[in-house]
């Protein structure tokens, strides 16, 4: 049971890693809404694991919120506001696909040297976990800084916060993980009211100075 | 959640419960009134917390030396604050620049807001001083977009995806901290509470600590605003009303920052942990030399000030770094010292730009003939944030210097020249505001003064004369500090 059950977080977690990558190099926002989708049921799943191999039930109120509102209610708030700000179209990035799945692939290089080093001490699903959350938080931050449209760096922020939430369920007998994931879905909430209420289809850009200037006031 | 002690619990409750009645009433005039009532009654609470013996640790919150006298400080600036706010949206109704159902709005946000930051400063929980730091950022968030102008809602935008970056990493040291504590002092709430911590510190593995650290110090350094993190930070401070500039700058820089000593203390109790201090001084010492020279380029007041807050906690977060009992000393004065002088040029500037009717430097000018007041207290805010003598922040940067120059005299000079750049660009932006040929409207404005005055004859009387107790006090908890 416990070699089984190591196993299948292990496999879970991995598939959250995978899905992230896969979230990397989607172009078009539909499809990326779906890749998200899957995304959170993955998570959903793991903290459900982890909630019956640690014997933690309040866990499962954690995975109930990934399922319902992360897995479920989020994504379709986000296909409405792609449809109703017509922005089907392909996602501008900063990089091409190529440049950016290489930099994901050496970001999870070091997370995995730096997380498999620094945590021998800690239980086999803390370390694999926290190695995993670690990569997919900073494959997070990659998506959310090679995507222009806001709609594509909010997705970039919950794969972040996904990958908080796996490290925080593998830290054993963590306090306060639901509170924290209940605090992180009120954040998300805001963010995508942000987008629909003031219908924010771009990243608001810093390459071309001039329109900086503009924005800022800074031009006579 | 257990009673640590009145004091302590009225500074928490009282913004809260007046977050709840301002929420519910209409009207600007009453609203004001209640808000700087409930700002003083929170003061008056934090003032007995530095009279009354420190209660015993709880397992939420705490009052210790470090802390306390920033509870004082966030008291004594939220209220002035809001005395300053009241006079503020007094103007921006009568322009119509703010409506009552935003007013209503604004008002419940600023009380909530300090309940957050002093929950932020009390929390004995890693996991409670994170929630707060959260709450806090969400409340400046929807105030920095209040307007509902298009920089405005621009501003937000950038200061919630930084933000929240910076929360989500900050979120991730702290799991790590937990993960560090677990095996140590065993599962569950006891393996986040701040006073535990410190006191097991010394087993815990220390390269898991290290590694904590690293995310804690960028998480929470976006939110203080160093340098390679600091985007957010001059145009939240330009969009927003400039009472919420003049507390995020004064208070909420400061609360993120006191996260990070917080978490350094741990990383100072563990013998085997790298020190902090190299990667402190690095950011410290970049923000400082960038925004100096950022400085010049500015055409928008309140984001030149915003610059200036950037070089400030660079000059802290350096001081800090270089530790020691002096370097700390100076970095807690130049904490206080920064908030006061800064709020203070906030509270000048969002009543010249009311006068003036823009923000633009280019657009104001001969403030001294034109608004005698205002353009004085502006100049003398400029010259105590710029640190000449004999000025609070004059000390406290000529501290950090000394201190510097006996252990690393090339830190020192590239120290001193940052401080001189950003010096010579914050006079040669006041020559053209406060003096030479009038520009822009003269219409009168209703100012209160009284904040202002305040903030300043304190930055000039610390300067000047530092009372015992205080001295005594900042050198106990730079002891502490390591």
């Amino acid at each position: 049971m416990n070699v089984l059950g190591l196993d299948i977080a292990h496999l879970l977690a991995g598939t959250l890693l995978l899905l992230t990558f896969v979230l990397l190099y989607q172009d078009r926002l539909p499809a990326l809404i779906n890749v998200y989708a899957l995304h959170a049921l993955t998570l959903a799943l793991s903290v459900a694991w982890q909630a019956l191999i640690q014997d933690a039930p309040h866990l499962y109120v954690t995975a109930l919120i990934a399922l319902g509102f992360k897995a479920v209610i989020i994504p379709v708030a986000l296909r409405r506001i792609v449809e109703r700000l017509d922005i089907h179209r392909g996602i501008e990035t900063v990089v091409g696909i190529g440049p950016t799945m290489l930099v994901g692939i050496a970001l999870v290089a070091l997370s995995m040297v730096v997380m498999l080093r620094v945590t021998g001490d800690a239980t086999p699903i803390a370390r694999e976990d926290l190695a995993f959350a670690l990569a997919v938080v900073l494959l997070g931050l990659l998506i959310m800084t090679t995507r222009r449209n806001a709609v594509g760096q909010v997705i970039g922020f919950m794969a972040l916060e996904n990958g908080l939430v796996l490290a925080a369920t593998g830290a054993k007998g963590m306090p306060l993980v639901v509170e924290i994931s209940v605090a992180f879905s009120i954040l998300i909430a805001f963010i995508v009211i942000g987008i629909f209420l003031f219908r924010i289809r771009e990243r608001f850009d810093t390459v071309d100075l001039r329109a900086l200037d503009q924005f800022r006031g800074e031009r006579r | 959640m257990n009673i640590l002690s009145f004091g302590a619990e009225a500074v928490l409750l009282i913004p809260l419960c007046a977050a709840g009645v301002l929420a519910a009433l209409p009207g600007y005039l009453g609203p004001a009134r209640i808000n700087v009532g409930a700002s003083f009654l929170t003061l008056l609470a934090a003032s007995s917390l530095l009279i009354e013996a420190h209660p015993a640790p709880g397992r939420y919150l705490l009052v210790d030396d470090l802390n306390v006298v920033f509870l004082a400080l966030n008291a004594f600036v939220g209220f002035t604050t809001s005395v300053f706010s009241a006079s503020y949206v007094g103007h921006e109704v009568e322009t119509g620049r703010l409506t009552p159902a935003y007013l209503r709005f604004y008002h419940a946000m600023y009380q909530i807001l300090m309940f957050a930051m002093n929950l932020a400063l009390m929390a004995n929980n890693i996991g409670i001083m994170w929630v707060a730091i959260e709450i806090a950022t969400l409340t400046t968030v929807t105030m920095v977009g209040l307007y509902r102008t298009h920089e405005a809602l621009e501003a937000a935008w950038k200061y919630f995806i930084l933000a929240s970056v910076g929360i989500a990493l900050a979120l991730f040291g702290t799991i790590l901290v937990y993960v560090a504590a677990e095996p140590v002092i065993g599962e569950g709430l006891d393996s986040m509470i701040w006073t535990t911590l410190l006191g097991r510190s010394a087993s815990f593995d220390p390269a898991l600590l290290n590694v904590a650290f690293v995310f804690l110090f960028l998480g929470y350094g976006t939110k203080v605003g160093l340098a390679p993190l600091h985007a957010w930070l001059p145009d939240a401070h330009a969009e927003g009303p400039t009472p919420i500039s003049a507390v995020l700058s004064g208070l909420l820089l400061n609360v993120c920052l006191y996260a990070i000593l917080r978490f350094k203390m741990l990383m100072a109790a563990n013998a085997a942990a790298v020190a902090p201090g190299p990667l402190m001084v690095t950011l410290g010492l970049l923000s400082l030399l960038f925004a100096a020279f950022m400085l010049y380029r500015r055409r928008d007041i309140k984001r030149m000030f915003a610059y200036s807050s950037i070089e400030h906690m660079g000059i802290i977060t350096f001081a800090f770094g270089m530790g020691g009992p002096l370097a700390n000393f100076a970095g807690l004065l130049h904490m206080a010292m920064h908030s006061l002088a800064k709020s203070g040029i906030f509270f000048a500037v969002g009543h010249i730009a009311q006068a003036k009717r823009t923000q633009r430097i280019s657009e104001i000018g001969g403030l001294t003939e034109t608004h005698p007041w205002l353009g004085w207290s502006l100049v003398l805010g400029v010259v105590a944030i710029a640190g000449l003598p004999p000025l609070g922040v004059f000390m406290s940067e000529f501290l950090v210097v000394t201190s510097t120059f006996a252990r690393a005299p090339l830190l020192a000079v590239a120290f001193v020249a940052g401080l001189l750049i950003a010096l010579g660009a914050l006079f040669l932006r006041l020559n053209g505001i406060a003096f030479g040929a009038p520009r822009g409207s003269n219409a009168p404005v209703k100012a209160s003064y009284a904040p202002v005055f305040a903030h300043l004859a304190l930055v000039f009387v610390a300067g000047v004369y530092l009372p015992p107790p205080l001295v005594s006090w900042f050198q106990h908890v730079s002891r502490l500090l390591g």
